[in-house]
């Protein structure tokens, strides 16, 4: 995928003036928080379930080599094969291999963030396999050659219009904008792909070390069917999914949902245990899992750790001012939002993606509502240190905070400094108590006044008392 | 702690805002807190909490910083500010040195002792109003820094609720983020202006005369919005009108007093 994260800026201008846009961001601002609040609500323990997640996922990931191979140990018993993928570049040529071993011409996917991490459809593509997405919302961008702009809800940043006209244009029939209608119509088209393909790749939520198997979390079943019709199944995930036992899985699966999307359990959660057996009526002849890291093992033991915590509900973009303002293809890459500023940087350098950490007022609304507790703006600023000392900020900036650096320092000419600035302020807001045009802030005077100091600075106001008080 | 004679030394932590853009919240802070029994001190080497450096990405500046700030308000029973940003500053100091360093110490002793206002004249030295009489219709916006790194939520209300003839009607989406952000408004103007819009147009529907809050920058930054768009709604700390201080006009309004210090003039309150 297309790096545009370094356009954040220019991009995020462009969303603010997107009416459709706009209107569809504020249909998930209407939907997900108010019912997420509403699951939490209704489970008195969830902020105890929180703690227990935050510290069963840290203690996964100091203990993550020995889960990983009891993972594999477990699913090579079942009859599976495991693949350890270092770089994207990796996974992507795995999952060709494995496909040309079974001559595949088609592939359907279930829905995958990760990859759309290592950019899987396009090599596919290029390398002559037709993928097909079967997520309702990625076959609609698919369709669209767009890119999902959200990770639960890829769609999230189209409106019932944008389905109807592309569907009407793609699937030569008559046009609607009854969703039953157009629901029905992508099943029937999708239909007749889940029976022709020749391998079904889908992504993983857990990956359960105690018995090799791997879990889907959908509300569309078109996982299901996936992973079950073609004669190979493909799963692709990540190293940090690993959980050591069934019981643990279900309770990350608890907050899981009520994050998510408020539900108290997902539609679809269904467990894959190695391929087809003897007796078994349905199911793949082959199963793969493709291990990717592609630079989490580095965030082992350094200060993103906690970010391996994640497990993808999407409860900080939901709640994030900014992503809902500007939407996720703002973000220029896979993950938008407060998850996305402290991810892409670590997967794509902070030099083209400097501009996310920074996207961020800390308001720590994130923070409040991350199933396992990650500390995002935490994160955020770790970034921002790791920018600054690479000299990566802009000149101005830097400047500017260096000089205004140098008074903070220095109690006198900080009061010097303080003392002329509200002067200039005051003569400049005469007697209309504002300053409506700023020749430095014009970041601020564009689009609101600047109210004008009261009065001389408070230091000073309070010395001339204290002096007037030991006088009298 | 004290014997009851002798009143609780607190050190006031001003804020930069507060010295530079409202030093009647300065003053009314002194008022309450000396109503609460405590006795205040101004230091005079305080500057800014560090805060710009801090969430810049520059960690060494932001240690010095720190460090100035500790040794001046060294020995203080209690350090107080108004502003949950700028208090929530103060407590982070304590991730910026490592468990050997001798200032780690020190830093963790200032997390202790450091309070935000409302905060601490409802937890620490509850403040009993009296003869603060009100009549206007108010809605409070909850500082994102106070509310969720220091918890507050319910002090500056219950203390409000001491003010008679005050109706508070809460406004949507009071917990959402104005869009200031200290340097990030200035940064990403665009969104920051998105998000304020989104905040005036939830205060404007509270259908309330009097916007209050606790931290300058939000103030400075709501206030402003509403004038550029001729809303005349007062936008005041909710210090002032704790401590029933209405001289000054409300923030961003007019007949300031135009003039330069005068030099050893009292300043007409």
């Amino acid at each position: 995928m297309q790096i545009n994260s370094p356009q954040f800026k220019e991009s995020s201008r462009i969303a603010l003036q997107d009416v459709n846009l706009q209107k569809a961001l504020g249909n998930l601002k209407a939907g997900f928080p108010t019912k997420r609040a509403t699951a939490v609500a209704r489970l008195p323990e969830f902020d105890q379930l929180r703690d227990e997640a935050a510290t069963l996922k840290n203690h996964i990931i100091e203990n993550l080599d020995i889960y990983l191979e009891e993972f594999e140990i477990n699913v090579i018993k079942n009859g599976g094969h495991v693949h350890w993928c270092r770089t994207a570049d990796d996974a992507c040529q795995t999952i060709l291999d494995i496909c040309k071993e079974v001559d595949a011409k088609t592939v359907t996917k279930g829905k995958s963030m990760v990859t759309e991490e290592i950019n899987l459809n396009d090599f596919l593509e290029k390398n002559g396999i037709e993928p097909v997405e079967t997520d309702l919302g990625e076959y609609i961008l698919q369709l669209r050659g767009d890119h999902p702009s959200h990770i639960i809800a890829p769609a999230i940043h189209l409106n019932l219009e944008d389905v109807s006209e592309i569907f009407h244009e793609k699937h030569k029939r008559p046009k609607s904008d009854d969703p039953a209608v157009l629901m029905q119509e992508a099943r029937e088209i999708l239909r007749t792909k889940f029976v022709a393909a020749d391998v079904g790749i889908t992504g993983a939520n857990f990956c359960v070390a105690e018995t090799g198997s791997t879990l889907i979390v959908t509300n569309e079943g078109n996982g299901d069917l996936t992973q079950t019709l073609p004669k190979t199944h493909i799963v692709v995930t990540s190293i940090e999914k690993v959980v050591p036992t069934l019981e643990d899985m279900t309770l990350f699966l608890r907050l899981l949902a009520r994050s998510a999307t408020g539900q108290e359990f997902s539609v679809y959660n269904t467990l894959s245990t190695g391929p087809k057996r003897a007796d078994d009526q349905d199911g793949p002849e082959n199963f793969h899992v493709v291990l990717v890291d592609n630079g989490r093992s580095e965030m082992v033991g350094g200060e993103l750790q906690d970010m391996l915590r994640c497990i993808r509900c999407s409860a900080c973009m939901n709640h994030c001012p900014v992503y809902g303002a500007v939407g996720g293809h703002s973000y220029g890459w896979v993950y938008p939002g407060p998850m996305g500023s402290v991810l892409t940087p670590q997967m794509i350098g902070i030099e083209q993606a400097g501009l996310l950490p920074n996207a961020s007022t800390f308001c720590g609304k994130c923070e409040s509502v991350c199933p396992v507790r990650i500390p995002l703006p935490k994160l955020m600023r770790h970034w921002r240190e790791n920018e600054f000392s690479k000299h990566l900020s802009p000149k101005a900036v830097r400047w500017g905070l260096g000089s205004w650096a140098f008074f903070a320092k220095r109690p006198r000419l900080y009061r010097w400094l303080s003392r002329g600035s509200n002067t200039v302020m005051r003569l400049m807001a005469g007697k209309k108590g504002k300053i409506t045009k700023l020749p430095l802030g014009s970041g601020w005077t564009n689009f609101r006044d600047m109210p004008a100091p009261s009065g001389r600075t408070f230091m000073d106001q309070y010395q001339s008392r204290q002096a007037a008080e030991k006088q009298s | 702690m004290n014997p009851p004679n002798k009143p609780t030394q607190v050190g006031l932590f001003v804020t930069c805002l507060v010295d530079m853009f409202r030093p009647s919240v300065g003053f009314a802070s002194i008022k309450l807190l000396e109503a609460a029994g405590c006795h205040v001190s101004v230091p005079e080497a305080q500057t800014c909490c560090g805060q710009p450096t801090f969430n810049s990405g520059d960690r060494a500046t932001t240690q010095d910083i720190a460090k100035n700030t500790i040794e001046a308000f060294d020995g203080y029973e209690y350090v107080v500010g108004p502003s949950g940003s700028c208090i929530g500053m103060l407590h982070h100091y304590v991730e910026l040195f490592d468990d050997n360093d001798p200032w780690k110490a020190r830093a963790e002793s200032l997390k202790a002792r450091a309070f935000e206002i409302t905060a601490f004249l409802t937890d620490v030295k509850p403040l009993k109003l009296t003869d603060v009489n009100v009549t206007q219709t108010a809605t409070y916006h909850d500082s994102c820094a106070g509310l969720r790194e220091l918890g507050v939520k319910q002090q500056p209300r219950q203390l409000l609720a001491q003010v008679a003839g005050l109706t508070l009607n809460e406004m949507e989406e009071s917990e959402t983020c104005c869009g200031f952000g200290g340097t990030f408004c200035v940064k990403y103007p665009d969104i920051s202006n998105r998000m304020v819009s989104n905040k005036t147009d939830n205060i404007v529907a509270s259908n309330a005369s009097l916007l209050l809050g606790g931290d300058m920058g939000c103030l400075l930054n709501m206030a402003g919005k509403l004038k550029r768009q001729g809303y005349p709604i007062e936008v005041r700390h909710v210090i002032e009108v704790l401590a029933n201080m209405f001289d000054e006009p409300a923030i961003g309004e007019a007949n300031y007093a135009l003039g330069l210090p005068a030099r050893g003039a009292h300043h007409a309150n």
